[in-house]
C-alpha cells in the first residue's frame, strides 16, 4: 500500500470535513469502548490476564528464534510447508509462486493486515490472479477500491447508505439490481455472492492471530466465519504471518484469546476461533490438500532488543484506536498507511521510515488512554515519545520548534532570568487582555487562537511575584 | 512541605497557587515555595528533547530537595516528576536516586489532601453545578479520580454533573494543541457538546493546561460556562472571576 | 545464506546472542512439554450442574438457543426445532458414530443424509468435541466423522452436545485434545464456535449469518 503519511495534515483536513466519516466516528467513539468496558466488568481476572498476556509475549520474544524453529518443525512434521520471507517482496513472490503452482485463478482472502502491509492484492492482480476479500468490511472496501480504516473494522468509516450504493453499483453484474436499505439485506446479498466466490476459489489466503509452537497450529479469530471457509473449501491454504505471532503453547493461546476478544469487540469470545494444523488428513472429507505458512520479517527482527521492542507484543485488537481521541477525530485513513491509531503511530515509522511518517507519533496528546486499555500493556505513549526523540536527534523536528525549545530551555534552566521573563510576559498579557479577559488573536499564537481564545492572566502579577511580595516562605 | 506552583499557574492563574496554599495550610501544613522553580520540563521531554528536559529536571530536583512532601496543583507536572524524571538519568545513578527520592515525595494536590492527609471535608461554599474533567495525566498516571470529587462533595452548594466522557482528553496535550490545532479543536468540540448536555454552569479540572484550552474554546463560542481550577472552589475562592473572564476591576466599570 | 538463516540470524543479532544456549533451551522445552496453565477465570469453578447451567447461560448470551433433552428425546427435539422455525427437515448429518446412539428413525419426518454438506443443504446436525462453559462455546474437531464444512455451510446448525462433554474453561479442552490426539498433536482443524456467525461491519450493528450459520441450536443431552 502506498503511503500518504507524509501528507498527514492534508489527510486530517479532509477527514475533519467528511460528514459521512464523522457520522461513523461518532458511533465508533462510544460503541467500542462501552462494549469493552462491559466485557471487562464481567471478568474480575481481566487485569491479571493482561499481565500474563504481556509476560507470555515478552517470554516469546526473548526466545523468538527457537519458537519459530519449533513451530516450523511441527508444521513440517504434519506435511505442511514453512516459507521464510525477510522482506515484503519476498513474501509476495512466495505467495505468487504458490498460487501459480496451484493453478489459481481466484483466491479467497480472509481479512489480514499483513497482506495489506505487503500489498499482496495488487501483486496478485498484476499477475492475473483475482484476490477476493471475504470479510464483509474488507469486501466492501475492496469494491470501493479503498484501504481499511481500522484493523478490525475495515469499513467502519462508511455509513449503511454508502454500502448500499456500493453494492448497487457492483452487484448488478451478479444479477442483483435493487438498492437495498436494510442492513440484514445487505449482509445477505454479500453472503450469497461471496459463497459462490468461496466455492470457486483455488487458494485460500489468511493471516494468523497466533502461531502455536507446541502444535504447529495457526490460529484465526473472526466473527463471520469467513476465515474458516477460506481454509476449508479451497485446495490450498496459505497462512501469512509476521514472526512475532508465534506463541509457545495452547494454554498461552487461551490467555491471549481471553484478552483479545474483550479488548477488540467487547466479546467474551469471538464467534469463530480456529486452530488449523497442517493440510487435510487421511480420511478427512474436506480441508485443503496443501498447507503453507509464510513467515514474514519485514523489519521486525530489527525492532527486537531496542527501546521499541514492546510494540512486538501487539496482538492487533484495535483497542488503542477505539479509545484514541485523535483516531476518533480523524479516522484511520488520515494516518496514511496500513496501521492507524496509536499502534500505527509507533509501527508505521518503523516499517516505512520516520521521514515519511514523522507526523504520526507527534499527533498524540499522550493522554494515555491507549496504554490503559492495551491487552498486552504496550506503553504506547512512551514509544511515540521515543520516535520524537529520534526525530529530534536526527534534526527532523521543524527548526522553529527546535529554536523555540532552546529559547524556552535557556530560561527554564535559569530561575532568576525566568522570573524576570515571566514577570514581563505576565504583565503584558494581563495588561492588554484586561478589557476582555482573553485574547481572540495574538502574534505567534495562531496555533492556539485559530479555534480558541487565550485567557488573559488576571492583574496582580505572577504567583511567584505575589508570593514574594507577601513575604511567603521560599525555603 | 513545598509547593511546585507550575509554570502555567504562575503565569496565567496565580490564584490557583494561593488556593493550594490555603488548602494546605488549613490542613496544618507549613508551605514553602522554593524560589528556584521554573517548569517541570515537559515541553522539551514531550518534544523529544531529552537533553533540555534533563537539564530542567536537574534544576527542579535540586530546588525541591529537603522537603517532606512536594505538592503540585497539576496531574500533568506531578506525573512528569513522579513517573518520568528517573528515566532521564539512566546514565547518572546518583541523579537517578535523587529523582526517585523526589518522585516518592511528590503528590498531586487533591490526592495529597485526601490520600496523604486524610482530608475529606472542607469548609467552603460555592453555589454551582459543576462538571469535573479528569485530566489525563492525573487520572492515568497518578490515579486522581475520586479525590477531587470527594472534596467537592463536601463544598456547600456544589452539585456534580458527571460528563460521560470525563476521562477523554480535551485536546490540549501541551504542544499538540498548537501543532495540530484542527485535531485539537475536533476533540474540544466533543467536550463542548458534553458540557452543554450536562447542564453544568461551571467546569472544573485539576490542570491549568486543560483548563486554558477548554476555557478558550468556551469563550470563543460565547458560552457562559465558568471555568476554574478545582483548587479555587475547594479553597472557597469560587467567586473570583473565572478563567478568561473579565477581571473584577474591569467588570465593575 | 538461505532466507531462513538470514531471518534467524537477524533475530539472534538483535537479541545479542547466538543460538539459544542449551540451558535456556531446556527451560523452553520444559515449558512446551509441561504447557503450564496460566490464569483460569474463577467463573468456571463449581459443580457439574453449575457448569452446564453456565454453558447454557453464555450460549444464549451469544444468540444460540439451547434445549435440554434426554437421549431418547434428541431426534424429536431436532424435528421439533426445525418445524417450529419453519425450516426444511432435510438434514446433513455428520458421519459421527457418536450420533448413532440416538434413535433417528423415531423422528421419521427427518430426511437425513450422512456426510459432508453441499452448499444447498439447509440444516447441519453434528455432535461436538466439547462445550466450554466459560463462554458458551462449542468445540468441533475435524476428522472423517466430522467434516469442518458442516459447521459452516448450512444456514442452520443443530448441535448435539452431551452434558458430560461440557468443560469449564478452554484449558480443559486442551487436556481432552491431548488425551485424544496425543501430546503436541491436533486434528486438522479445531473450530471453537460461539453462537451463530455474525458481523458488525456495517455501522457497527450486529447482524447474524454473515458467512456461517444464521441459527445455532444446541441440544444438551443428559446421559
Amino acid at each position: 500500500m502506498k503511503s500518504t503519511a507524509r501528507a498527514f495534515k492534508a489527510n486530517v483536513d479532509r477527514a475533519l470535513v467528511d460528514t459521512n466519516l464523522q457520522q461513523s466516528l461518532a458511533m465508533l467513539k462510544v460503541g467500542f469502548s462501552e462494549r469493552r468496558r462491559q466485557a471487562v466488568e464481567r471478568l474480575p481476572e481481566f487485569e491479571a490476564l493482561r499481565d500474563r498476556a504481556r509476560d507470555i509475549k515478552n517470554h516469546t520474544l526473548a526466545h523468538l528464534d527457537y519458537y519459530l524453529e519449533t513451530f516450523e518443525t511441527k508444521v513440517k512434521g504434519l506435511g505442511g510447508h514453512v516459507h521464510w520471507a525477510p522482506t515484503a517482496e519476498d513474501a509476495r513472490d512466495i505467495v505468487l509462486r504458490l498460487c501459480r503452482e496451484a493453478g489459481a485463478k481466484t483466491v479467497a482472502k480472509s481479512k489480514s493486515m499483513i497482506t495489506e502491509e505487503i500489498a499482496l492484492n495488487d501483486h496478485l492482480e498484476a499477475h492475473g490472479i483475482e484476490p477476493v476479500e471475504t470479510d464483509l468490511g474488507e469486501y466492501i472496501i475492496q469494491l470501493r477500491n479503498e484501504a481499511p480504516s481500522h484493523i478490525i473494522a475495515p469499513a467502519v468509516h462508511l455509513t449503511k447508505d454508502q454500502v448500499a450504493d456500493t453494492f448497487l453499483e457492483h452487484h448488478a453484474r451478479h444479477g442483483f439490481t435493487r438498492r437495498l436499505t436494510e442492513r440484514n439485506d445487505l449482509v445477505a446479498e454479500a453472503r450469497q455472492i461471496l459463497r459462490q466466490r468461496f466455492q470457486d476459489a483455488d487458494v485460500g489466503i489468511t493471516g494468523a492471530n497466533f502461531l502455536v509452537a507446541e502444535t504447529g497450529s495457526s490460529m484465526l479469530v473472526t466473527n463471520e466465519g469467513n476465515a474458516d471457509l477460506s481454509n476449508t473449501l479451497p485446495r490450498m491454504h496459505i497462512v501469512i504471518a509476521s514472526i512475532e505471532k508465534v506463541i509457545p503453547t495452547l494454554e498461552d493461546a487461551g490467555t491471549l484469546l481471553r484478552v483479545l476478544a474483550r479488548s477488540a469487540t467487547g466479546q467474551e469470545w469471538s464467534s469463530y476461533t480456529t486452530f488449523n494444523t497442517g493440510p487435510k488428513r487421511e480420511g478427512d472429507l474436506d480441508g485443503p490438500e496443501s498447507y503453507h505458512v509464510v513467515l514474514l520479517d519485514n523489519g521486525r527482527s530489527s525492532v527486537l532488543g531496542t527501546e521499541m521492542q514492546d510494540i512486538l507484543r501487539c496482538i492487533r485488537c484495535g483497542a488503542c484506536m477505539n479509545h484514541c481521541p485523535v483516531y476518533g477525530a480523524i479516522g484511520g485513513h488520515a494516518y496514511g498507511w496500513v496501521y492507524p491509531g496509536p499502534l500505527g503511530a509507533v509501527l508505521t515509522p518503523q516499517l516505512i521510515g520516520v521521514e515519511e511518517a514523522g507526523n504520526l507519533p507527534n499527533a498524540s496528546t499522550f493522554c494515555g488512554r491507549c496504554e490503559s486499555v492495551c491487552p498486552v500493556r504496550i506503553p504506547l505513549p512512551k514509544l511515540m515519545r521515543h520516535w520524537r526523540e529520534r526525530e529530534f536527534e536526527r534534526h527532523l523536528t521543524p527548526s522553529t520548534v527546535r529554536q523555540g525549545l532552546s529559547l524556552w530551555a535557556f530560561f527554564a534552566r535559569r530561575p532568576t532570568l525566568y522570573r524576570l521573563a515571566t514577570r514581563v510576559a505576565n504583565a503584558a498579557l494581563s495588561l492588554f487582555g484586561r478589557a476582555e479577559g482573553h485574547y481572540r488573536a495574538l502574534p505567534l499564537a495562531g496555533g492556539w487562537t485559530t479555534h480558541r481564545d487565550l485567557p488573559a492572566p488576571p492583574p496582580g502579577g505572577t504567583f511567584m511575584a505575589q508570593w514574594k511580595a507577601r513575604g511567603g516562605a521560599s525555603r | 512541605m513545598a509547593l511546585f506552583v507550575t509554570c502555567l499557574v504562575d503565569m496565567f492563574r496565580p490564584g490557583v497557587g494561593f488556593a493550594a496554599v490555603k488548602l494546605l495550610e488549613d490542613a496544618g501544613c507549613r508551605v514553602v515555595v522554593p524560589d528556584a522553580q521554573t517548569c517541570c520540563g515537559q515541553p522539551a521531554y514531550n518534544s523529544g528533547d531529552r537533553f533540555d528536559a534533563r537539564e530542567v529536571a536537574r534544576g527542579v530536583i535540586a530546588a525541591f530537595e529537603g522537603f517532606d512532601y512536594v505538592v503540585v496543583p497539576s496531574g500533568s507536572c506531578g506525573g512528569m516528576i513522579k513517573h518520568h524524571y528517573a528515566g532521564l538519568f539512566e546514565d547518572e545513578p546518583a541523579m537517578k536516586a535523587r529523582a526517585e527520592a523526589l518522585a516518592s515525595r511528590t503528590f498531586e494536590l487533591t490526592s495529597f489532601l485526601v490520600d496523604v492527609l486524610g482530608v475529606t471535608k472542607l469548609d467552603a461554599r460555592c453555589d454551582a453545578r459543576v462538571a469535573y474533567h479528569d485530566s489525563c495525566s492525573g487520572l492515568r498516571e497518578l490515579g486522581v479520580k475520586t479525590q477531587p470529587r470527594t472534596l467537592l462533595d463536601s463544598v456547600t452548594g456544589v452539585s456534580i454533573a458527571e460528563l460521560p466522557g470525563a476521562e477523554i482528553c480535551c485536546g490540549f496535550g501541551g504542544t499538540f494543541c498548537v501543532k495540530y490545532p484542527d485535531i485539537s479543536n475536533a476533540m474540544l468540540d466533543d467536550k463542548m457538546a458534553e458540557i452543554d448536555a450536562s447542564g453544568a454552569d461551571t467546569l472544573l479540572a485539576g490542570d491549568m493546561g486543560c483548563l486554558l484550552n477548554m476555557a478558550g474554546k468556551l469563550s470563543r463560542e460565547g458560552r457562559t460556562v465558568k471555568v476554574r481550577h478545582v483548587a479555587e472552589v475547594l479553597a472557597g475562592m469560587g467567586d473570583e472571576p473565572a478563567i478568561g473572564a473579565l477581571p473584577a476591576t474591569e467588570a465593575a466599570r | 545464506m538461505s532466507a531462513r538463516e538470514q531471518m534467524l540470524g537477524a533475530i539472534r543479532r538483535s537479541l545479542r546472542r547466538g543460538e539459544l544456549p542449551a540451558v535456556s533451551r531446556a527451560v523452553v522445552d520444559a515449558r512446551l512439554r509441561e504447557h503450564p496453565v496460566n490464569i483460569v477465570p474463577r467463573r468456571t469453578e463449581g459443580s457439574d450442574a453449575d457448569r452446564v447451567a453456565q454453558f447454557e447461560h453464555w450460549a444464549a448470551f451469544h444468540h444460540a438457543s439451547v434445549a435440554r433433552v434426554d437421549v431418547a428425546g434428541v431426534p424429536g427435539a431436532v424435528a421439533d426445532y426445525l418445524k417450529t422455525n419453519n425450516l426444511p427437515a432435510r438434514v446433513a448429518m455428520a458421519p459421527d458414530p457418536d450420533l448413532d446412539r440416538y434413535d433417528w428413525p423415531s423422528a421419521p419426518m427427518l430426511e437425513i443424509r450422512r456426510g459432508k454438506p453441499v452448499d444447498a443443504d439447509p440444516v447441519a446436525v453434528t455432535g461436538a468435541f466439547a462445550g466450554i462453559a466459560e463462554t458458551g462455546t462449542l468445540v468441533f474437531a475435524s476428522g472423517p466423522d466430522h467434516p469442518t464444512s458442516l459447521n459452516l455451510l448450512p444456514e442452520t446448525h443443530v448441535v448435539v452436545l452431551r452434558e458430560a462433554d461440557v468443560v469449564g474453561p478452554i484449558e480443559d479442552v486442551f487436556v481432552r485434545l491431548r488425551a485424544r490426539y496425543g501430546e503436541g498433536r491436533m486434528p486438522r482443524t479445531v473450530n471453537t464456535v460461539t453462537g451463530p456467525s455474525r458481523t458488525g461491519d456495517i455501522e457497527q450493528q450486529l447482524e447474524l449469518g454473515a458467512h456461517g450459520p444464521r441459527r445455532m441450536h444446541i441440544l444438551l443431552v443428559r446421559d
